[in-house]
């Protein structure tokens, strides 16, 4: 196969789950979401500007439709924080080391100051409304034996609610998850094929794990 | 026009190895002027020392889109209801470019977030202060009053008065007093999360509270807030038994030795739970604009220093509320913390003490312990039956703003004015 002749154009993006707390709270990242629930409460969603200042039209649209959310939760990974009824604790220093050692293990810059924003979410899955996420470090690089590949940016932020329902006029959602800290890397489209994009992956993992502080399975 | 850039600008920020370009986000005046923040194209917010950066260019000013406010349509037959803004996190929407809390909602502006309302009343907005309403007080209060007599005596059928909700049962219990012949349902509401998030409460709790003004037939002042964590119904509470009891649930707000008045559900319907309110007649609502501003709320607790009775006795204050322990206890017998001779002076210089329970939920009782006596019997301190420690003091102060003869203002703490005391305590209230 020529990869180079068809224009094959490659990045990844790795969502890796921390060990430890959660990113905004003190509960577990055990992830119950196959535990009898004793939290269950649901809520509509209303289309409003982010931190542009704009509404999304495809988000505008979608919750116009006024659709119903049910949360599910196990009180024991599940707090007034997962159900928006607390303001987020501070960010969990334990995650930001993690981040902070892999930025420095992909020869990432780190910010001089770390940002937490919202990123709008229109889907019922994060039961704010939006996903706290910060930019960590930038412009770092994995070498490979294919080449450098770059990475722009390595973030820290919020997992969602896990999906399990989804019906006319109501979806349904698990809490458990909403919470675990994420890290986020993403490389630029520097993969040349997939042999490449399979040892560029593997290198990444091995970061990962190396820090001892990353859950086994990678959750899609 | 100045070439400095402010918030909202796109700049482009260049230090010694590298350049951002993005928009220059609002610092807040609290944290270290030495980091300059930038959203970038991709959304992130940045960080960067101002120690790094060598010079930033001014690419493109901010300038605001014009919005255009739809018109709002008027139905023949539909109520009129007016919506009172007076602040608080439910007018608070914050322009992430500026950093500016707008709070400047009009009516065009409620029907725009949810265009379901033009089916519920016609509305008329209006802004009457912008305070965050841990700063609200007697003056606030009065103003308040003010606005809604004038709304109800102009056509009104309902009058829905939003505020922060931190000291909302205070303004509930103002008005509650303040407001004589009431004629129609006056409806406080508020949100716990801001309205600039697609979660915020604002939503269901001003679409409750605008349907209660327009449909529910009680002349009353009461408060309006979700009843749960979900967004299936708002409670309507009398005015002067309902507390913020939460300090960030949505469902913060509960009725207090009393049964809520009626449940609001989300799309429209009104289930009464308790009868015992006054329905809508033609009486001509009058506010009172008369508050004794020096009047204190003291918590009572173990090892107290009495002289803080003494403080406010020399301040000249004017009636005192003790939210005394359980059934109306003080310390006595320590004469470290006996507050008997203390608040004997101050009885004796014509300043009433009211005797109101920290427990919030029961009834202060004057004759069952000895101490009791003491305080009822001996000294003749009021005793308020149930009646909430915060709407003791709005109580008094109201009182004391018409009055200052102690056998009138003994009267008329114990007389039952506006539900703020309940003959019967009903097992199913505690609680609720």
């Amino acid at each position: 196969m020529n990869y180079q002749k068809l224009g094959f154009k490659c990045g990844l993006e790795i969502h890796q789950q921390l060990e430890g707390l959660k990113l905004f709270c003190n509960c577990s990242t055990l992830n119950l979401r196959d535990s009898l629930p004793d939290i269950v409460f649901e809520r509509r969603l209303r289309a409003v500007a982010g931190e542009t200042g704009e509404i999304d039209l495809a988000a505008k649209h979608e919750m116009a439709k006024l659709k119903k959310y049910i949360y599910e939760g196990d009180s024991k990974d599940c707090c007034l924080v997962e159900m928006d009824e607390e303001p987020p604790h501070p960010i969990n220093p334990d995650s930001v080391d993690t981040a902070l050692q892999v930025a420095l293990m992909l020869k990432a810059k780190i910010v001089d100051e770390i940002q937490i924003m919202r990123k709008t979410v229109v889907d019922g899955s994060n039961t704010t409304g939006f996903q706290r996420t910060a930019l960590i470090a930038y412009n770092g690089v994995i070498e490979t034996s294919k080449g450098h590949v770059r990475i722009p940016t390595i973030c820290l932020e919020e997992e969602a609610c896990q999906k399990i329902e989804e019906k006319e006029g109501h979806t349904k959602y698990r809490l458990d998850r909403l919470g675990i800290p994420l890290l986020e890397i993403a490389t630029d489209i520097d993969i040349i094929d997939g042999e490449h994009a399979k040892e560029t992956a593997e290198k990444l993992g091995m970061i990962l794990r190396s820090t001892g502080k990353v859950k086994e399975v990678l959750e899609q | 026009m100045s070439n400095k850039p402010n918030s909202g600008d796109v700049v482009k920020i260049i230090t010694e190895s590298e350049e951002f370009e993005g928009v220059l986000m609002p610092r807040p005046d609290i944290l270290d002027e030495d980091v300059t923040v930038v959203k970038l194209d991709s959304g992130y917010n940045i960080g960067i020392s101002n120690n790094k950066i060598k010079k930033i260019e001014l690419v493109k000013k901010y300038t605001p889109k014009k919005t255009v406010k739809s018109k709002l349509k008027i139905t023949k037959g539909l109520p009129n209801v007016t919506v009172l803004s007076t602040g608080g996190t439910i007018s608070s929407k914050v322009d992430y470019r500026t950093g500016g809390v707008y709070a400047d909602y009009t009516a065009e502006d409620f029907v725009e977030m949810m265009p379901e309302l033009c089916n519920v009343a016609n509305l008329k907005a209006k802004k009457i202060m912008s305070i965050m309403s841990e700063d609200m007080g007697p003056k606030e209060w009065i103003a308040v009053a003010k606005e809604v007599e004038k709304e109800i005596n102009s056509g009104a059928d309902g009058v829905v008065v939003s505020q922060g909700t931190d000291t909302l049962h205070f303004t509930s219990a103002a008005l509650s007093f303040l407001l004589k012949d009431l004629s129609k349902p006056v409806v406080i509401t508020a949100a716990q999360r801001s309205i600039d998030r697609g979660s915020s409460d604002a939503f269901m709790n001003l679409f409750c509270a605008i349907t209660a003004a327009a449909n529910f037939n009680a002349a009353e002042v009461m408060t309006c807030l979700h009843g749960t964590t979900n967004d299936d119904y708002c409670l309507l509470i009398r005015g002067t038994k309902v507390r913020k009891m939460h300090t960030s649930r949505r469902d913060a707000f509960r009725p207090i030795n009393d049964m809520p008045l009626a449940k609001v559900y989300e799309n429209g319907k009104i289930e009464v739970v308790n009868k015992n309110y006054k329905e809508k007649n033609n009486s001509k609502t009058k506010a009172a604009d008369k508050f004794q501003e020096k009047t204190a709320l003291i918590q009572i607790y173990p090892g107290m220093d009495p002289k803080i009775i003494d403080f406010y006795v020399e301040k000249g204050y004017k009636g005192i509320v003790l939210a005394a322990t359980a059934l109306g206890h003080v310390p006595t017998e320590k004469s470290s913390s006996n507050l008997l001779p203390n608040i004997k002076k101050a009885i004796e210089k014509g300043i009433p003490i009211v005797i109101a329970s920290q427990t919030l939920y029961g009834r202060v009782h004057p004759l069952v312990y000895t101490n009791l006596r003491k305080l009822s019997i001996q000294l003749g301190c009021i005793f308020v039956e149930d009646m909430l420690p915060e709407t003791a003091y709005i109580k008094l102060g109201w009182v004391l703003g018409n009055t200052s003869k102690a056998s009138e203002v003994r009267e008329l703490m114990q007389k039952n004015i506006s539900g703020e005391i309940t003959e019967r305590s009903e097992d199913k209230s505690f609680l609720y």
